[in-house]
């Protein structure tokens, strides 16, 4: 038996492996939540198939390098097995693969399309805002409310830091820039990414299915404080939307000097004395 | 050739140097010629540097598992040494330190410990030993070709203290600009930035030296009857990996001359008009960042087989002698190496997926990158059919060949998941990512290492490496290599970014930090182990048992030069008369091994084309 330990040492770990992968999700060592998007969705699906194919492989690999050490070990032969190979295995073990790996490549092409191809867009993404990412934060443009976002920044445009409001439940887009060094837009829970390049800017459409706050990241390293540039998505409903970029409009035009029709808790807000 | 004598020499076996003029202490161990020497020298500075980026590793993991804490031992130390700014700090780890960690630990790891132990060591030191040659083609370029290591060696270092430890290069090791172009953009965009770019060109030009040498020697220089499907796959793969490298490298070379043009003569390449860069003025020109990423990674991308190929290669040779079996279908081995390296040049944008460009090369790079894995697969297929019907022994060799094969699987399956471009959105610059390459590169190419470093250690020293210690090493390595690394898996899956010096200010990855300690703890028991490795090879030089010419009873023609071969290594003049791995040849009865010189007496024609006719796929063609 002792012979054997070497065998069974190389076919424990990858046991342990598995049933690392098996427990995960119930130590919520998995995603950070379901996809909370459709795209999110498809790409959760391609991945479980791949999942699924990859195991089975790592699977059947380690299965086949335990057998043949387990029986190595056992070979009381003077001489072991003289053989150069075989043609037919040889033909067997390109051509199975190539299939596989040729399935996987076409099967995932439209999800891809989907993403990044402008003309597959779904049909009815609107621009909402404007992201404008620069060492450590993100700096958002919203259009005025009942205006379109323009490419070039409008007077009455609204600014914000950070936080990105958008509605839920149809897709939407930004316009993705970079102020000075390179970044990314990452919102794990949308499985969302996409670099914002200094020089360039990059469309990026994502639709949240449910309403909620989702975490937005930076996943391109662009200095020493790469990882504290957090923002937060905010996907409400469209009335919920609206309202919010009235109050924005209302903050953001807010001079200081009381008009009648503020209301008096939004001065609070700003701790402004009544000046009457 | 020319320094053999053989007809002297095959009546004085003993009698190594040929009687040549002695050579200095100053030729003969430092500013040596003799490829040996120079592979020696290569594997002494790599398994030191070894030691740098796993310390520095040590640092970023020391951080993700308990950050911002005072690092035991390093503040000790800071506070006595009285270290700019790291004091200051109080021997925490600052986030400006963190960047510059885990840049420098690749940066060392990449271009001063994988590329350099594998072409640099075993290249160097096998491939005239394997072809029958007594030295490179070129000697003195060989020499240079090390020399040309310390410079690069020395400014890296300098990146490290010419801004004070906070502002090392912190770019990361792919150096993407603007962050790498312009001064102001980070803490160690400065004068570091330039000293690591110079150390980048200088590791270059000494791969260059080397690849081309390679090249002129294994075409040039093989000994009578060494046919090119007579070689061993350890000599294919320097071979194919020399080929890549000399037509990856000037890429980079001219991509690192166009960011240092960038830098210091105000040259425009990378950097797009109208940034404003840490309230600075605002940039003038016309660059495109995306133009660095595409030339980095046309060199980068062929690099990554650069570094996994050889080892490839040799875990082959060292496989077929430790299971006792021919190579299980040599040409597809062959063949597939050559599709690796084919297809390695025109894969390198599947790091560029999330990166912005154009979405239909997105497509295309994605098939080419699904392709490579097709003779990936294929050899691993190979090596288990190599071990299917073979004798196996579990020395420390073949532990290492097995952990090699089965790591080389994890990392080519995850590799997949990011081959889809879709699955890439998410992982892309995740730890997923961070595991894939490891188990790639250290789980790979490192195993390999170790095994081939107690393989041909007898070879180098006429000694062998201490088994025990061997074993010992290898299974705290094993269990610490996989505990650190996989579970990285299922930080990407939840999405836990690269580079971040504390990613638990984000409130979806706060209860991942358990986990990050165990890897540390991991991490550390695999760092500790490396010090088995290192007391063994230092003390085996001195104390190991004596070996002869071929310890491991192998097929290959280094084993018929004495241990260690004197200078012009041979004193047999070498004629191949098969391929290396006739392995348990039914043509030789007493033994299960028949070497590449051996001669067998001539049988009558029709005796001799019934036994050379099986071996279609094999040596013997």
């Amino acid at each position: 038996m002792v012979n054997k330990f070497w065998p069974i040492f190389f076919m424990f770990w990858p046991i342990l492996a598995i049933v690392s992968f098996v427990i995960a999700p119930s130590m919520n060592w998995w995603f950070p939540g379901p996809a909370m998007s459709p795209l999110g969705q498809q790409i959760d699906n391609l991945f479980y198939l791949i999942l699924v194919i990859v195991t089975v492989t790592f699977v059947g690999t380690h299965v086949a390098l335990g057998y043949v050490l387990w029986r190595g070990v056992d070979n009381k032969n003077t001489k072991a097995w003289f053989s150069h190979g075989s043609h037919n295995l040889e033909v067997l073990w390109s051509i199975a693969p190539a299939g596989i790996l040729m399935f996987i490549s076409l099967y995932q092409l439209d999800v891809w399309m989907e993403f990044r191809v402008k003309s597959h867009f779904p049909e009815g993404t609107t621009p909402v805002a404007e992201v404008t990412a620069r060492q450590f934060e993100w700096r958002i443009r919203y259009p005025a409310p009942g205006k379109k976002l323009m490419t070039t920044p409008q007077a009455d445009d609204l600014y914000t830091v950070n936080d990105l409001h958008v509605p839920f439940g149809r897709p939407v887009s930004i316009r993705l820039r970079a102020m000075d060094v390179q970044h990314s837009f990452f919102i794990p829970e949308l499985r969302v990414k996409q670099d914002a390049v200094p020089g360039t800017v990059i469309p990026v459409w994502f639709e949240a299915s449910k309403p909620g706050e989702y975490d937005l990241t930076c996943a391109e390293l662009c200095g020493w404080g790469h990882y504290k540039m957090r923002g937060r998505v905010f996907a409400e409903s469209e009335s919920g939307f609206d309202k919010y970029i009235r109050t924005l409009q209302a903050e953001q035009n807010f001079d200081g000097v009381t008009q009648p029709e503020h209301s008096g808790a939004q001065i609070a807000e700003y701790g402004i004395e009544d000046s009457q | 050739m020319s320094t053999l004598n053989p007809a002297a020499d095959l009546s004085s076996h003993a009698h190594d140097d040929h009687g040549h003029h002695e050579i200095g202490f100053v030729k003969k161990y430092i500013f040596s010629t003799d490829h040996k020497m120079i592979g020696i020298q290569f594997l002494f500075t790599t398994l030191f540097m070894l030691l740098v980026g796993g310390a520095l590793a040590l640092g970023v993991r020391f951080q993700l598992a308990w950050p911002w804490r005072a690092m035991p031992l390093v503040s000790q130390v800071a506070e006595l040494i009285g270290g700019p700014n790291f004091v200051a700090e109080g021997g925490q780890i600052s986030p400006e330190f963190y960047t510059m960690l885990f840049t420098m630990h690749a940066s060392v790891m990449i271009f001063l410990v994988i590329i350099p132990i594998l072409a640099g060591a075993f290249g160097n030191f096998l491939i005239p030993l394997m072809i029958g040659a007594d030295d490179m083609a070129f000697p003195v370029l060989n020499m240079l070709s090390y020399w040309f290591m310390w410079p690069a060696i020395v400014c890296f270092g300098m990146s490290f203290v010419v801004g004070g430890l906070n502002a090392a290069p912190a770019q990361g090791w792919t150096s993407y600009p603007v962050l790498s172009a312009i001064r102001d953009s980070a803490p160690g965009a400065g004068d570091a930035q330039t000293w690591w770019l110079f150390g980048l060109t200088l590791v270059g030009v000494s791969s260059m030296m080397g690849s081309v040498n390679y090249m002129t020697t294994i075409i040039n220089m093989r000994a009578p009857g060494m046919t090119l499907f007579r070689m061993p796959l350890t000599i294919w793969s320097m071979f194919i990996t020399a080929i890549l490298q000399a037509f990856a490298l000037p890429v980079l070379t001219a991509a690192g001359f166009m960011l240092v043009a960038e830098r210091m003569l105000n040259f425009n390449f990378f950097v797009p008009g109208g940034l404003i860069i840490n309230n600075g003025d605002p940039t003038v020109g016309g660059g495109q960042p995306l133009l660095w990423q595409h030339l980095f990674w046309f060199y980068s991308h062929p690099a990554v087989y650069i570094m996994l190929l050889p080892a490839m290669g040799m875990v082959s040779d060292m496989l077929a002698c430790v299971v006792r079996k021919p190579i299980f279908g040599y040409k597809p081995m062959v063949y597939s190496m050559a599709a690796i390296a084919g297809l390695g040049f025109i894969v390198w944008g599947h790091h560029m997926f999330t990166s912005g460009m154009n979405p239909a090369l997105g497509m295309t790079f994605m098939i080419s990158t699904m392709m490579i894995a097709l003779p990936s697969a294929v050899k691993v297929f190979n090596w288990i059919g190599t071990i299917w019907g073979g004798k196996v022994e579990f020395n420390t060799v073949t532990l290492n060949c097995i952990a090699f094969v089965s790591m080389f699987v994890v990392g080519g399956l995850s590799g997949i998941f990011m081959a889809a471009v879709p699955v890439d959105i998410y992982f892309h610059d995740t730890y997923f990512i961070v595991a894939h390459f490891h188990y790639v590169l250290f789980g790979a190419t490192l195993f390999g290492c170790f095994g081939a470093i107690q393989f041909w250690f007898p070879k180098m020293w006429g000694r062998m490496m201490s088994e025990r210690l061997g074993k010992a090493h290898f299974i705290l390595t094993f269990i610490g290599f996989n505990g650190t690394f996989f579970p990285m898996h299922l930080l990407g899956i939840a999405g836990f970014p690269r580079r971040y010096a504390d990613p638990y200010i984000h409130p979806y990855m706060e209860h991942l930090m358990p986990m990050n300690q165990f890897i540390t703890i991991c991490a550390v028991l695999m760092g500790v182990a490396q010090f088995l490795l290192i007391g063994n090879f230092i003390s085996s030089i001195f104390i190991g048992k004596k070996a002869g010419r071929n310890p491991w009873n192998a097929n290959g023609l280094e084993w018929t030069a004495p241990s260690p071969p004197g200078h012009g290594n041979f004193d047999i003049l070498p004629v191949v008369y098969r391929g290396p791995y006739e392995y348990s040849s039914p043509l030789v009865d007493d033994r299960d091994y028949l070497m590449q010189t051996e001669r067998l007496d001539p049988k009558p024609a029709k005796e001799r084309e019934a036994d050379d006719a099986p071996s279609d796929s094999g040596g013997d063609s």
